[in-house]
This record gives structure tokens, sequence and C-alpha cells, in this order.
């Protein structure tokens, strides 16, 4: 027996030695054995089924009417808060806070730019749903049916008031974040909502030290700063803002008409309540107007110091592309194709690609963030001039309303409006 | 004047609504052409794998959803275990000293003279890859990593595809999640080498 054992390690370590000529090809076939071995199967445990997916579609629509029914028929905050409960327990921690409508943008960007990347009907609708209901009903999605907007309104302990410069200035960052995760997901270099998402290591109970570390700062913030993401951050706060404004049935403070009793004045945590404004005099109307046409010859220029600015930014932009970092790292320093521990250089070699076609992979990347980063500079640009010229129109306000692009109809607001239906 | 005032404003509020309605309608068509109605999951390509290491650590779960499979097709169940033993072990023996695998998940139970089989526990399993590098240059590679889908999250963007040096992680179809050796592509049988089967 051990004289047999013997050559059959001789032949193994031949087999060893020899070049295989294929990755396919079985060095040691298979053996026939005689003690009636039954080979096992390796286990492949399920995923989970598709109609599970769609199962979720219909939790959010589901969820969706039931916020809006509270919102703007029920008028019932507590109906809200058991709803965004429930939120955060389902799309929060039960599934993990994926998918999610603020990621699904990517996808949605992706397709738009990437005529090969086929998106699943399930992101599709998670973007889209959300978006329509807006349209007609104002932002009850961030009010019950977003698991990040639900963790975070839930610890909403002492909420403080923010300037409004400081406001405006931050709420900047939304449209910047929107802008730089469209170009990421459109020229397929990263998703960067999911993967900087700050909630959903919290949900998993699971991340990297530098998530969990920003997930429970942003939690801390929001103790005291309410909703610092949602209103700081959020990308697709930016197209619900959008759509918002325009609601056909937005949730009112007041179930009839305001008495301008101020209760509600300070019940916002999110400083979105318009209060009465009296109609401007002359004199500050007439400055105005001279702000307001200053501030829209300076778009042009805004927009394009923005694009000057994404034109230079580009090629530091796009080395977040692993193929424009691993063609500039090979020609730059060449010497780390020696390094046997440089994984993507020793992957890249082993794959036997050339540098050649490598460099034209990146360059064709490379170009495609030249596009896109003037575009997002201009855009930034347009944001900003904007956002200049709207401070310089005083609409007149008999009552207290909320503002219908910042409001996340949350209904704090309607319990403290003493006016009976 | 007022009143012509807020039925101006009404009328834009009607018009910017509408067109955005189409605007997101469009959007859905548009995505909607191009949407699958069948579902897709992360899955590795094995033979594309590099067994670089990094699934083990780039998960976004602690322990990651990848582990090693062993597709037993294709094992040639030698004594002298590439992906069990150590290149410079001791003995062809159970010893903790001569395995390969960090957390010991692989078990040599013997069969017949001269043929052993290899058994992954799959909850020691951390995905690290050794053994199947080892399998894999020096055996028939019948150890590979495979994505377990009752761990996955499914998320939208794998941070271990983004990451993989050989672009081997890509989304399948849910009809099939897995890519396991020798049943996902027939290994076309080499000759065999005449003594080592049977004598």
């Amino acid at each position: 027996m051990k004289i047999l054992m013997k050559i059959v390690l001789v032949i193994c370590l031949m087999w060893i030695v020899m070049p295989v000529s294929g990755q396919s090809q079985a060095r040691f076939p298979k053996p026939e054995f005689d003690t009636g071995y039954v080979q096992p199967d390796p286990s492949t445990p399920e995923p989970r089924a598709l109609a599970m997916d769609y199962f979720d579609v219909f939790v959010l629509i589901l969820v969706l009417s039931l916020a809006t029914y509270f919102a703007i028929r029920r008028r019932s905050r507590g109906g809200i808060l058991l709803l965004s409960v429930f939120t955060l327990i389902y799309f929060g921690f039960f599934r993990n806070g994926c998918i999610c409508s603020i990621g699904a943008i990517q996808n949605v960007a992706l397709t738009l730019f990437d005529p090969n990347y086929s998106i699943s009907l399930v992101a599709l609708l998670f973007f889209i749903i959300p978006l329509l209901f807006t349209l007609f009903f104002g932002r009850t999605f961030c009010a019950g049916a977003c698991p990040l907007g639900a963790i975070q309104d839930l610890l909403i302990f002492k909420p403080i008031s923010i300037p409004v410069w400081l406001r405006k200035g931050l709420g900047l960052i939304p449209f910047l974040y929107l802008g730089l995760a469209v170009l990421f997901a459109a020229t397929g270099t990263d998703f960067i909502i999911c993967r900087w998402d700050p909630y959903v290591g919290i949900f998993r109970m699971d991340a990297r030290f530098i998530m969990i570390v920003l997930g429970v700062a942003m939690l801390l913030i929001g103790l005291f700063v309410a909703r610092p993401y949602c209103r700081f951050l959020c990308p697709y706060g930016v197209l619900l803002n959008w759509t918002s404004r325009f609601s056909k049935y937005h949730m009112a403070i007041t179930p009839s008409s305001c008495i301008n009793c101020k209760l509600c004045e300070t019940s916002c945590p999110f400083d979105a309540i318009d209060i009465p404004q009296e109609q401007a005099p002359a004199s500050a109307r007439q400055s105005d107007l001279k702000k307001f046409l200053v501030y829209l010859l300076i778009i042009p220029l805004l927009m394009g110091a923005g694009a000057f600015i994404g034109y230079k930014s580009h090629v530091f932009l796009s080395k977040a592309h692993s193929d424009v970092y691993l063609a500039e790292l090979l020609i730059k320093h060449p010497e780390v194709k020696n390094d046997i521990d440089n994984l993507d250089v020793q992957a890249f070699l082993s794959a036997g690609e050339t540098l050649d076609t490598l460099v034209k992979k990146a360059g064709v990347i490379r170009a495609k963030f030249k596009t896109g980063s003037w575009i997002l500079g201009a855009f930034m640009g347009l944001v900003i001039g904007v956002s200049l010229l709207a401070q310089t129109t005083h609409r007149k306000n008999d009552d207290y309303r909320p503002d219908k692009g910042n409001c996340y109809s949350c209904g704090r607001c309607m319990d403290y409006c003493p006016v009976e239906k | 004047m007022g009143k012509d005032g807020h039925s101006r404003r009404d009328f834009i509020q009607t018009s910017v609504r509408a067109s955005l309605f189409i605007a997101i309608g469009g959007l859905g068509a548009l995505g909607a052409s191009r949407a699958t109605a069948s579902h897709t999951v992360w899955q590795i390509d094995p033979f594309k794998c590099t067994q670089c290491g990094r699934c083990a650590t780039e998960c976004v779960m602690a322990e990651s959803a990848v582990k090693c499979i062993h597709a037993y097709d294709i094992c040639g169940y030698c004594d002298l275990c590439g992906g069990y033993l150590k290149p410079d072990a001791n003995d062809r023996a159970t010893g903790g000293e001569n395995q390969l695998c960090p957390t010991a998940a692989i078990s040599r139970n013997f069969i017949e003279e001269p043929y052993f089989e290899y058994v992954i526990d799959e909850a020691l399993c951390i995905g690290c890859a050794k053994c199947v590098k080892g399998c894999t240059a020096f055996g028939n590679g019948s150890f590979h990593l495979q994505i377990r889908h009752d761990r996955c999250l499914d998320c939208n963007e794998c941070a271990i595809a983004r990451v993989c040096p050989s672009e081997a992680i890509s989304r399948i179809s849910i009809k099939k999640p897995y890519l396991i050796k020798g049943k996902f592509e027939v290994i076309p049988s080499v000759e065999p080498p005449k003594s080592s089967s049977k004598k």
C-alpha cells in the first residue's frame, strides 16, 4: 500500500510540474472509488426570491400612500411617527437599507449614459414612485417612507434654528453631491451615494470603522441639527425639493384659514415654515430689483467660472476610476510591475492585457470626465446664481405656511395649530 | 389684480407640474425600456478570480459573504493537497501546523487508499482564498470562492466588485445564482495519467 501511495504521489508531483495548457484542464482526474463513496454536492443557498423584491415595491407604495393620507387627510403626526418607526424597522433594519430611492439615482444615471447597462425594474420603481407622489402630495416620502429620514427624525432631541445664510450655504452641498454622484455613476466609476451612506452601517450593525464613526457622528449632530443628512447632503432631496415646489395637494399647517396665532412658528425643527411677510416698501423693492439684475448678469460669469474649475479638476476626478488610476500608475512608475504586493498591477499583468489597450480605455473614461466635469461646474455656478437670485424676491405672504420645497410633511406643525376644521 | 396674479401663478404651477410629470414619466419609460425583468445577483467567476484575498476584507459584512466552496466534481481527492497543506508542511497529516487554512475550516477525511475527501466548514471559512490559491496552483482548482446568497445583502453596488483587480465579480441571472466549477463549465477530459486513478 505504501508503495502504491508513493507512486501516486510521484505522478501527482510530475503533473504539478507539467505545464497546464488551460484553466479548465483537470490535472488529477476524479478517482473512481471502490468503497461506494458518494460525492457530496456543494451547498448552494438560494438568494432572496424576486417576488420579495416586488413585495418591497408594494410596501413602498403602501407606506407612501399611508404617509400621504396621514399628512394631508388625517392630519395626524402620530400616524406619521408610527409609519416612520415601521419604515426604520422594515427598510432599515430588516432590509438593511438596500435598495433605497436615494441610491437608485445612480442606477438611473448609469442607464441614461451607458447603453449596455440594464437597470433592475425594482431600482427604477424605487426612483420613480416617490417622485410622482411628491409631485402631487409634497415630500411625504421623506416623512414616512425613507429609512434614512426615519432614523434621523426619530432622534431629533433639541433642534436648534440655523441662520438663513448658513442654511442656504450648506444647502448647496446636496447639489454638488448629486452632480458628483451622477458623474461618477455615469462614467461607471463608483456609486458614491451607497458607499458614503452614513446610516447604512447602523442598519446593518456592521461597517468599516470610518463609516461607523461617520454614522454615529451624524446621529449625534442630528440630536441638535434636525435631519442633517436630509437637509445638507441628500442628493435625492434635491429632486424632491424641485418636484415638491410644484406639488398640487401639499399639506397645510392649518386645516382651514390661518389666524396668525404664531403657535406653529417655532414648531418646525427644519426651519421650513414661511412666516407672514408684508409687501416690501417701494424703496426696498427698487434696491431688490437692482440686486436682481446684477445677480442675473453674474449668473453667466458664475457658470463660466464653475465650468473652468470643473474642467481643471477633471484629471483629478478621473483618477477615481480604477482603469485611469492603473494606467497612470503604470506609466509614471513602471517599476510597480515588480511589486508583487500590488494586487491591481499583478492582476493586470497576469490577465495579459497590453498597456496600450489599458491606456486607450483610460483615455475614453478621462474624456467622459472632461465633458462631465465642466458641465457639473457650470451647473453648480447656475445653482449658486439662482439661489442668490432667490434672495432678492420677497413674496407677500399673509399666513404661516410650509415652505413647500424644504418641508418634509412630518406634520409636527399641524399639532400646534389651534384652528379646528 | 390679486386674482389675476393668483391665476397666473396657478397657471405656472400647473404647467411646470405637467412638464415635470412628463419628464419623470419619460425617464421612467426610458428606464423601463432598458430594465431587466429578470433579477440578477452578484457572483464571482472562478475562472477570472486571481485569489487576491480582497473578498475577505472588502465585503460590507464584517464576516464576508464570500466563502470558499468545494466543487467535488473536479476534485482529485489527492493525498498531497495543495489547498489543505502548507507548501512546506512537515507531514501530510491533520496537524494544525500543516494546515494552510488560518481557521482550520477544512477537514480531511480518509476515504480509501490513497484518496482523501476535503470538506469545508462554512461557518469557519472567512473567504481568504489561501486554499483556493494553493489548490489552483498545484491541483485541479476545485476549491474556489463563491458569493453565498444566504449572506449576501445584494448591495446596489458590490463593494468587492469595485475593488476586484481581475473584474471577476459581476451580476448574473438569479436563475443560476452560482458559478460552480465543473457544473458550470464542462471540464474537457484530459487523458488520464495512466496510473494515478486505478492500478
